[in-house]
């Protein structure tokens, strides 16, 4: 039952999250500032979260090609 | 815009998708043994119904803001997966996918399997290696087109763009009983990666509680904004990896053996 748990979890794990996590911790973490910044200090940053996300996905490029040809 | 849009995306996403569930049930079909090949589809087709009659309805009963807040943090994540396999296969770094390579890999490990029977399917193999492909394929088919659905409170309409793509790619199938290595699809997959990441970071950032400038039409920017930004990355990688080829071997680059 654990190993078929565990095979659930990887499973859903490899096809949400993928090969890299960062991207989806970076992405997590943007929308919890944007939903602080939103509704504690009522500000408006739409600009935070395509601004991590095109930070996010330069940083899985550089470390996917830093060992390859 | 967004109806075209929704339809559009889950279109070329499920497309896609076909393409390569198609590529494994003709592998499997033609190497094998069509009977248990399209039981094991039909099988797969029942999960992925039983999937979206359940997730489909319970997810548009969520408040919209929650909804977008959810699904656009997948969408966003999903489709930087997408994204980043495209620029990397754009950019020289990964193998293109070639659905012709992947037919003929399919195909010699379905004639070296051991042939035999189970629980009624006279294929085993067969079988599975259909029921397998069409889940898989279909699963991704179904995450997008619910997703898109629920969102824009039309799960017809994805559904109907979802259909329209499954029912093309098979009936071309059909008709040319290959795998349809001519499709564009890593061009496709780019397109995908791009308005999955797209539409993630609208609904994302507005179910998290902002308000973008223009409302609907902030989309209009964030598409070609997405695509100016992936196109930016294919030509960077491109430049190192030719500054590497040159900086690895500069004798054959000079001569101009390399690039």
């Amino acid at each position: 039952m654990s190993r078929w748990l565990r095979s659930f979890g990887a499973f859903w794990y490899d096809f949400v999250i993928g090969d890299d996590w960062r991207g989806a911790a970076v992405v997590a973490v943007a929308l919890a500032a944007t939903a602080l910044l939103a509704h504690v200090a009522k500000l408006n940053p739409w600009w935070l979260l395509p601004v991590c996300v095109v930070a996010a996905l330069g940083w899985s490029l550089r470390r996917a090609t830093a060992r390859r040809p | 815009m967004n109806s075209l849009a929704l339809v559009l995306t889950v279109f070329v996403a499920c497309a896609v998708e076909a393409v390569e569930a198609l590529t494994i049930v003709l592998a499997a079909g033609l190497t094998r043994e069509w009977r248990s090949t399209l039981q094991g589809m039909a099988a797969a087709l029942v999960v992925l119904a039983a999937i979206v009659a359940v997730v489909g309805p319970a997810l548009t009963l969520l408040p919209l803001t929650a909804l977008r807040l959810v699904v656009g943090a997948l969408l966003a994540v999903f489709g930087l997966q997408w994204l980043r396999k495209a620029i990397l296969r754009a950019s020289g770094y990964k193998d293109l996918h070639d659905e012709g390579a992947i037919y003929a890999r399919q195909v010699t490990a379905a004639r070296a399997a051991t042939a035999g029977g189970r629980r009624g399917v006279r294929d085993w193999y067969a079988f599975t290696l259909a029921f397998k492909g069409v889940l898989l394929e279909g699963l991704e088919v179904v995450f997008i087109a619910i997703t898109f659905g629920a969102n824009q409170r039309n799960l017809g309409l994805a559904a109907l763009g979802a259909a329209a793509a499954v029912v093309t790619v098979a009936a071309v199938g059909i008709a040319v009983r290959a795998p349809l290595s001519r499709v564009p699809e890593n061009t496709m997959k780019f397109a995908v990666g791009v308005m999955l990441t797209s539409f993630g970071v609208f609904w994302g950032a507005e179910g998290a509680g902002v308000s973008w400038p223009g409302n609907d039409a902030a989309l209009l920017v964030i598409v070609p904004v997405t695509v100016l930004v992936t196109v930016g990355y294919v030509a960077l990688l491109r430049r190192a990896r030719a500054a590497a080829s040159v900086r690895a071997d500069p004798v054959a680059t000079a001569e101009g053996r390399t690039i």
